[in-house]
């Protein structure tokens, strides 16, 4: 199983200034993190806000420098990307964003919305070629082609939803960065686009990274899934070991907190700052099952079973301890 | 769901609620009202001295320049409208051929200006930085200067030529320009669809002539309206002063000023294409006003 994204200890540090005299601080955003997204699979990135997710996305599309740690997509590092290769780079992986709102430029018409990177790198040579594309695109996210002719706001957020990925499909990238892409649509909305996404990825074999901070969202789409709290990841598993064998009480926690009948407390509470964030587990301030112990040792990402890590001391009897607590 | 009016929902409370809206929006539709009055007012002073100035061959009754010392400062009459000055000139004449200068200076002088200043406050308001400081440094000295004593300045060394009083007329405002369509630059390129075109591989030149360029357009065609008034009083002012358009070529500023002598017994000649130049200021501001508030509600009254 060779991995399309690889992503090997990444890490992002802000440095964040104290006043006009202070010693500027670093903020760790993202705190080593890695994964592999093999080809035509979906990697879900689950956490809070704050928890680093939008960074390590920012990051992958190359649109922000990682500080330490490696990004290798199709084979390639990109960190080794000359200017002629990130733009050529540039085609196998296209994002969609949260807003539709703010995704589309007003004063474009969709046609020319979609067409743009088509122009930009000269995939097609005519006119006509490229108008043709843009139909197919149109059709292939269930637009009807006279929206070609259409301003954005004159549709609603999912039908921009729908456009904004018609676009990042024009190049046929293999690889798409969906981060939060329905998060800002009505929830009926919700379930067409991620149908739409799911069925595009089937037709067109593409590779997701996938955002979000909704556990149902993340259920629904993803291979693989990866809970984020405060830059590093407590647990990675499949979706079905995630959602049926959780072991950390995060998780655990998160999974409360969308499913009410669930055995686990939802958590409370704010995301501890990353400019200070706890000694020991970055989690025991909010853990119901915390110990001395989570106060002074760093629990190691471990592996419990074939495909299953979990940063927890005590991963084998969370389930149990939780549900008690 | 509509059901007859039962006791206990009393029939009265509900027409007096109906009413209120009712006035709501009457005073919402006479100030709408109020509002289009005052576009057509400025629409239609604006194209009597825009058609009168652009046709002035045709209509104007006598050649502007044409002396006759025998018809010297007569009051307006059937014969002149506007009277005559001292040098026994059509003052009507004077004001039409003059409101051409004028705007076609004016119409110059913005479209240079706004050119300059929006391509500065858009490389300034995208790239940030160095470029960004530097061009707001450079706006500021500008507006530190006072631009009557700017432009007199410049004229003066440079010699006033129309080529030269367009230049030194933009030089003395384009920083209104690029001030405002920085800010709306800054604002514009933190917005997706700039990270989305960057991560498509756009060139910075291709999102700011496609991405932020054209959503400053009403901005820019809005300063550019309320710019035509302050040039135009700027033009008459170096006028006034000498240093504008050069005699015997009318222009407002410069009648203004040859009729200050005779004010006490000839007021038409000051007068008249003073009230040319304010009708015309007035109604450039009224549009600049009303077009602001049509192209972006949410900026009323911001600068």
């Amino acid at each position: 199983m060779s991995a399309f994204l690889s992503v090997r200890d990444l890490r992002k540090t802000f440095p964040v200034s104290r006043g006009l005299f202070g010693k500027p601080e670093l903020l760790h955003a993202v705190a080593g993190v890695s994964f592999d997204v093999p080809a035509g699979t979906t990697f879900g990135l689950v956490g809070e806000s704050g928890s680093g997710k939008t960074t390590i996305a920012k990051m992958v599309m190359a649109a922000d420098e990682p500080t330490s740690g490696g990004i290798v997509i199709d084979g390639s590092d990109i960190a080794t990307h000359g200017k002629a290769e990130r733009f050529a780079f540039r085609r196998l992986l296209q994002p969609v964003l949260q807003d539709p709102y703010s995704a589309l430029s007003p004063r474009m018409r969709v046609d020319r919305i979609i067409d743009e990177p088509l122009r930009i790198h000269r995939t097609y040579s005519s006119k006509a070629a490229r108008a043709e594309r843009v139909a197919y695109l149109l059709d292939a996210v269930g637009l009807p082609a006279s929206a070609a002719q259409r301003y954005p706001n004159e549709m609603s957020g999912g039908q921009r939803q729908r456009v904004a990925i018609a676009r990042a499909l024009a190049l046929e990238p293999r690889l798409l960065v969906l981060d939060e892409p329905v998060s800002a649509l009505d929830v009926s909305i919700q379930a067409q686009i991620l149908n739409l996404l799911r069925d595009l990825q089937d037709r067109l074999g593409l590779t997701f990274l996938l955002i979000s901070h909704d556990l149902a969202v993340i259920g629904f789409m993803s291979t693989q899934v990866g809970v984020l709290y405060l830059g590093r990841f407590v647990e990675v598993g499949s979706k079905e070991t995630i959602l049926s064998d959780a072991r950390h009480p995060y998780t655990l926690a998160l999974i409360a907190s969308a499913v009410p009948e669930a055995d686990a407390a939802p958590v409370t509470g704010e995301i501890p700052s990353p400019l200070s964030p706890p000694s020991g587990c970055v989690f025991h301030t909010r853990c119901p099952v915390a110990t001395d112990r989570c106060r002074q040792e760093v629990p190691s990402l471990r592996q419990l079973k074939p495909n299953h890590l979990v940063a927890c001391h005590f991963a084998e009897t969370t389930r149990k301890e939780t549900r008690n607590a | 769901m509509r059901d007859a009016p039962s006791p206990d929902r009393p029939v009265l409370q509900r027409t007096g609620a109906k009413d209120r809206t009712l006035a709501a929006s009457a005073s919402e539709r006479s100030s709408r009202w109020l509002a289009s009055l005052q576009i057509w007012v400025a629409i239609i002073l604006l194209a009597i001295v825009f058609g009168s100035a652009l046709l002035a061959a045709f209509v104007t009754p006598y050649d502007p320049n044409e002396i006759g010392l025998d018809k010297a400062l007569q009051a307006p009459s059937v014969q002149h409208w506007f009277g005559t000055d001292q040098l026994g000139r059509d003052v009507l004449s004077r004001v039409i051929w003059g409101g051409q200068v004028s705007l076609f200076l004016a119409a110059c002088a913005v479209a240079l200006a706004g050119a300059f200043g929006t391509l500065l406050g858009l490389v300034a308001g995208y790239f940030g930085g160095a470029v960004d400081r530097a061009v707001m440094w450079i706006a500021d000295v500008q507006f530190s200067l006072p631009a009557v004593i700017l432009a007199l300045v410049l004229v003066g060394a440079v010699g006033p030529s129309f080529t030269n009083i367009v230049v030194v007329l933009s030089l003395a405002n384009w920083a209104r320009f690029a001030r405002v369509i920085r800010s709306e630059a800054l604002s514009l390129k933190s917005r997706d669809f700039v990270l989305l075109a960057k991560l498509g591989g756009a060139s910075p030149l291709r999102i700011i002539a496609y991405h932020i360029l054209p959503n400053v357009l009403g901005t820019f065609i809005v300063l550019a309206t309320l710019d035509v008034g302050l040039i135009i009083i700027l033009e008459a002012t170096l006028s006034f002063l000498g240093l504008g358009v050069q005699p015997p070529d009318p222009s407002w500023g410069t009648m203004i000023a040859d009729g200050r002598g005779y004010l006490e017994r000839a007021w038409w000649i000051s007068v008249f294409p003073g009230l040319a130049l304010m009708a015309t200021v007035l109604s450039g501001n009224l549009l600049g006003d009303a077009l602001r508030d049509r192209l972006n509600p949410s900026q009323r009254r911001r600068w």
